[in-house]
């Protein structure tokens, strides 16, 4: 008898098997097809005549200087967007005010930007014929002591590396603060309040309650942030004016720069090789993703437990 | 949220107002001040360079044969690309959520690649993969297609962008659905398939719209990984993003800058359309699910 209802009662509830089976199969296709085939066909392409070239083309100082680049990038735009975050996700979560919905939609702007449109509009306000460009080309001069200032102590922006920072702040502009401002919103304000009538002071509440609740958000937004830093092309393609760095001086290619100019010049294992180190970067950000993901999980949970 | 509208109300001294917590002043006003140097004035910038054309100077740019077939093979290819991604995006977050499988953890993890792979490294690989004499490319060739260097390459490259969005927009409404709801029908005699096409998925539809703009979005400005992948031929493989990156290298700036005027108006458009479908979706969840 109940042999029998255990036959019937979950046929209604869930799909016949050889559905059941179809739909995994054309699901593992496709992920296979669009992605595991790609992350194995770089490896392949990268390691194709040896280990020997493989690791020339990384060693190469051509690859070097853009290694070091894209450190430097990501290392000044990381750390800025990071406190932009935190200090966005302070003002909107912890207070009122308004206009507070045009503010979080004007933060996710650089988010539907064409990353071609990120570069162009550096190049506008920066380049010779943009707004602060060099004083002489520009067709009106709008801040004519910051351009002869930048003029005279011979400061690029466009085609040098403050544009390629710049063109990577925009592009992970919205990373942290995105994370941490839901977060935030959800947690209320309660516990700060706490904090400050006990006697805490700002800066107490704010490294002893604030960030202990959301220091893995926070890590979570950092890591996507850094990914699309090191890996950002189209926007740091247009301000570069690819000048290839060497062993002494700093160009302006990116690892992703680098990897296009390989591949251009049909060096793809070369190119492959140099992709190989940007697609590490990215298999380590989806596993510190999916850690994080059940530490927040794991937190949650337990915080559950304990208010219950 | 009461208990500090209280405190502001209760500790109101004259007309200043008094927080408990500190800090509104400077990080508001940081937040304000990074926002419009990095994001407001440079986008404002781009508005501002477009008005040093006239408007008829500005029609015949961004409506020049040339940008015509560019408008259409990117609507195109993303539309194309968005949809397919609906479909299968949908069959993986339902697999992902309903069923065991070996490998489950690793194909949930590897959804994001998109995201997490630089597209400049997924270009050169699906251009490499998809040409004749590459993996999967050859497996067309005895069939006449040619993938990579044409429109269908473009398409290619869009919805490998694309994937993760409808999965990762339709998996949390998926994972909240009431299993209740189903059993219900069951029970007042649904089979599987009326169970799905008429309770389960006009449930998950406004997240699976959500997903769906949001991937014609991201498609619709996608540059690196398509520029390996089509051949960069005006009126035939050119997308918008890549003509606007030959005019610029024209130095044709008031060109690149008109067509960007468009693409901004468009990409807000779409903006304040995915804005709207979350709020809908959410409404709708919360109607659905309470």
């Amino acid at each position: 008898m109940s042999n029998q209802t255990k036959i019937n009662a979950p046929n209604r509830l869930t799909e016949p098997p050889f559905v059941r089976g179809l739909l995994i199969v054309v699901a593992l296709i496709f992920i296979a097809l669009f992605l595991v085939v790609p992350l194995i066909s770089v490896f392949a392409q990268g390691l194709n005549k040896g280990f020997g070239v493989y690791f020339a083309a990384i060693r190469d100082p051509l690859a070097l200087s853009a290694i070091e680049l894209t450190l430097i990038a990501a290392g000044i735009a990381v750390p800025l967007n990071c406190l932009f975050g935190v200090s966005a996700a302070w003002a909107i979560a912890k207070f009122d005010f308004r206009g507070k919905n045009i503010l979080l939609t004007l933060i996710d702007l650089p988010f539907s930007v064409s990353p071609v449109i990120s570069g162009l509009i550096y190049v506008l306000v920066f380049g010779a014929q943009g707004w602060l460009g060099l004083y002489e080309n520009a067709d009106k001069p709008w801040f004519p002591w910051l351009q002869n200032w930048l003029n005279n102590h011979d400061i690029k922006i466009i085609f040098a590396v403050p544009g390629i920072v710049l063109a990577t702040i925009f592009v992970t502009f919205p990373f942290v603060a995105r994370e941490l401002i839901p977060l935030m919103q959800a947690q209320g304000r309660n516990e700060e309040e706490a904090a400050r009538v006990l006697g805490a002071s700002g800066w107490q509440t704010f490294w002893r309650v604030t960030l202990p609740n959301v220091k893995w958000g926070l890590l979570y937004g950092v890591i996507l942030c850094n990914a699309r830093a090191m890996g950002e092309f189209g926007a740091v393609s247009v301000v570069s004016g690819h000048i290839r760095g060497s062993a002494g001086s700093l160009g302006t290619n990116t690892i992703p720069l680098h990897v296009e100019i390989l591949y251009n010049e049909y060096n793809f294992t070369g190119a492959f090789a140099v992709a190989s180190l940007l697609t590490f970067l990215a298999l380590i950000t989806l596993i510190l993703k999916t850690w994080v993901e059940y530490k927040n999980r794991k937190l949650s949970a337990d915080d559950a437990d304990f208010r219950r | 949220m009461n208990t500090s509208s209280e405190i502001v109300a209760t500790r109101r001294l004259g007309a200043k107002k008094f927080r408990v917590l500190p800090g509104f002043k400077l990080t508001l006003g940081y937040t304000l001040f990074y926002l419009s140097f990095i994001v407001l004035i440079p986008l404002a910038a781009t508005f501002w360079k477009s008005s040093t054309l006239s408007w008829a100077q500005f029609w015949q740019v961004i409506t020049s044969p040339v940008a015509l077939a560019a408008y259409r093979l990117s609507f195109g290819a993303s539309f194309c690309a968005a949809l397919v991604n609906a479909i299968f995006g949908l069959i993986v977050a339902w697999v992902l959520v309903r069923y065991n499988f070996f490998g489950k953890k690793i194909v949930d993890s590897l959804v994001d690649l998109p995201f997490a792979l630089p597209t400049a490294v997924a270009g050169i690989t699906l251009a490499t993969l998809y040409a004749q004499n590459g993996w999967i490319g050859q497996l067309f060739v005895p069939f006449g297609i040619k993938i990579s260097y044409t429109q269908l390459g473009v398409f290619v490259a869009l919805t490998f962008i694309g994937l993760p969005f409808i999965v990762r927009t339709v998996q949390p409404v998926l994972e909240d659905f009431d299993s209740e709801i189903e059993e219900a029908a069951a029970s007042l005699g649904a089979n599987r398939w009326q169970t799905f096409w008429r309770v389960i998925l006009p449930t998950l539809f406004p997240a699976l719209l959500t997903g769906f703009a949001l991937a014609f979005a991201r498609a619709l400005g996608e540059y690196g990984s398509v520029v390996f992948i089509s051949s960069n031929i005006p009126m035939k493989t050119q997308i918008v993003p890549l003509l606007i990156m030959t005019k610029l290298e024209e130095f044709d700036y008031a060109g690149a800058t008109a067509l960007a005027v468009v693409m901004l108006v468009i990409s807000f458009a779409l903006l304040l359309l995915i804005n709207l479908l979350q709020w809908w979706s959410n409404r709708h969840n919360a109607t659905n699910l309470a």
